[in-house]
């Protein structure tokens, strides 16, 4: 790996932009002064007619002239973003309860999709593929370790007392 | 039409949706031609950007034909291939007549901290973003630029962020002929950034990062120093000192953001328990490497909640910070120039090429650094 680097000024567009006059403010300094702008509250003339549930953050008084509208809140994360948009951005009672909504909508996904008969392939949404291709030995290493912690689990938890019990009893016996 | 469609943390699939619809006499519906995945999409798959909700389409590198305009666009015609800037910026609120086109007050309304960005969460407007085979494009009249004649759409897509936040990410790091720059993070976004610092005047540019495959790119592609903070120094701090006669460098430049390795209580704070706005080990790196009385510029995403920044290193030293959204709209002209030019070379960034039907593929690859991957690109049934 070589590590020195030719003459700078050699280099294709070496010192194009650069402004003498430049201090570290520069563009601002080049840009209109905010107290000269004759109409700093002027908005566009049209504005997109809001038909879908928008939520809006308390720190301005409009919607803005226009909005997208990927995905208007529903079920219980809609609620939880509802309560989220009382607060305002500087607050965590704002971040907080929205990425929690976030995870609520994880789980209303699947059941959407179920609802509507699709089972969501996970391996391929979480593109495994690809982790299989190029990645082998941590993918499987990765899998292993998720199947022997789920039969841990389920171990643990279809784990028969009364047979427990026997056992128990029969090492007594042993001994 | 065909979409990405996030589904939750680390899982994303294609599906069909509704075509997007004309919503505002200055919208315009585009068909896309090329889409990127970029590294602040990877926040978003993370599931670490708050309110970003199950059903939505990312994606905001893209370009794309013009396929149908409200009444009152009159910049862009119905046929034209278009590069589309991703900010939503209307052009005329007080934040873009000043030229901060990334901080238009009239794209979002559920945030007044940021502007509007396609396909990037509610937060950030809740827009459908571009990896989709059609996509809404507001204020058609400000950011949509036609592909000048002879420009490889390649070159073009690249334009819509990577080079105009690298380019930016030099601007506002205030470089004087002849300073020593440090960039964090080698990502498509940290290398474009070191190529622009020569644009600059830069004396040298080190880039630190702690991928051997991304560090050797950008020796290449930015001809700078390139160091790895895993097995070339111990402290990365100490180490820009060292290099600098003990002074620290002239200017920092913060191409990493929220998803920075290399701290383990930002790890986990940051990333795991997401109590503060991602891990900011690259920033701290930057507040501490950089001289006294330096510029500090940060381009890498961070989250909007709390932060443990250094903020009294700040004071003490006298630093200036500068920190943005690049503004694409203002820097495309002198872009489109430099490209044309030859004296940036966009497309050469691009190392992959995924058809949108393998978008979860494209994502884990990107996401994984998997394959040396650089930057993926989408491509559509529909080549051009
Ligand atoms: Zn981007
Ligand atoms: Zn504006």
């Amino acid at each position: 790996m070589e590590n020195t680097v030719k003459d700078p000024q050699k280099l294709p567009g070496w010192g194009i932009d650069a402004n003498p006059e430049n201090d570290p403010t520069y563009p601002m300094r080049e840009r209109m002064n905010v107290s000269q702008d004759p109409d700093s509250k002027h908005r566009p003339d049209a504005l997109q007619p809001v038909d879908i549930e928008l939520l809006k953050t308390i720190e301005r008084p409009n919607v803005s002239a226009v909005f997208g509208e990927a995905a208007p809140p529903t079920g219980l994360s809609g609620m939880i973003r509802r309560f989220a948009f009382n607060y305002s951005e500087s607050h965590y009672g704002h971040w907080l309860p929205l990425l929690l909504a976030d995870r609520v909508n994880v789980v209303e996904g699947v059941l959407e999709d179920l609802a509507h008969g699709h089972v969501p392939n996970i391996f391929a949404e979480k593109g495994y593929k690809v982790e299989w291709e190029h990645n082998r030995t941590a993918f499987v290493t990765k899998m292993a370790t998720i199947a022997l912690v789920t039969t841990g689990a389920i171990l643990l938890l279809t784990r028969d007392k009364d047979k427990d019990y026997k056992r128990k009893k029969n090492s007594y016996k042993l001994r | 039409m065909l979409a990405m469609d996030y589904r939750g943390p680390k899982r994303v699939r294609a599906t069909q949706k509704p075509m997007p619809e004309i919503k505002h006499p200055q919208d315009a519906i585009v068909r896309v031609t090329r889409s990127c995945i970029c590294g602040s999409d990877l926040h978003l798959y993370n599931g670490n950007v708050p309110d970003t909700r199950v059903g939505s389409t990312f994606g905001h590198e893209f370009c794309g034909i013009v396929e149908e305009v409200g009444p009152e666009v009159t910049k862009v015609k119905v046929g034209d291939h278009v590069i589309v800037p991703f900010n939503v910026a209307c052009g005329e609120c007080h934040f873009c007549k000043q030229g901060m086109f990334g901080n238009c007050h009239e794209s979002n309304t559920q945030s007044s901290a940021v502007g509007g960005i396609f396909g990037y969460s509610h937060t950030a407007g809740g827009y459908n973003g571009g990896q989709a085979e059609y996509a809404r494009v507001p204020y058609a009249n400000v950011g949509p630029t036609v592909i000048p004649e002879g420009m490889d759409p390649d070159d073009a897509v690249l334009l819509t962020d990577v080079v105009p936040t690298g380019y930016q990410a030099a601007e506002m790091a205030g470089i004087q002929p002849g300073d020593t720059v440090v960039v964090f993070g080698a990502g498509p976004v940290g290398i474009m950034a070191a190529r622009c610092c020569w644009l600059f005047g830069a004396g040298r540019v080190i880039i630190i990062d702690k991928e051997d495959y991304r560090l050797e790119f950008a020796r290449n592609y930015a001809n700078c120093e390139a160091y790895n903070f895993e097995k070339d120094m111990d402290d990365p701090v100490v180490f820009v000192k060292k290099t600098t006669d003990f002074m620290g460098a002239d200017c920092v430049i913060d191409a990493v953001g929220a998803e920075a390795a290399g701290n383990a209580m930002q790890t986990i704070t940051g990333r795991k328990l997401l109590l503060q706005a991602g891990s900011t080990t690259a920033l701290h790196w930057a507040i501490n490497s950089v001289k006294k009385g330096g510029v500090v510029s940060i381009v890498g995403v961070y989250g909007p909640t709390d932060n443990l920044v250094p903020i009294g290193n700040v004071l003490n030293k006298g630093l200036t910070i500068r920190a943005n959204q690049a503004s694409v709209k203002r820097l495309l002209p002198r872009l489109i120039d430099h490209v044309q030019n030859g004296i940036i070379k966009p497309k050469e960034l691009i190392t992959h090429r995924i058809p949108l039907e393998e978008v979860a593929d494209g994502y884990r690859m990107f996401a994984a650094k998997l394959d040396n991957c650089i930057k993926p690109l989408i491509v559509f049934p529909t080549k051009i």
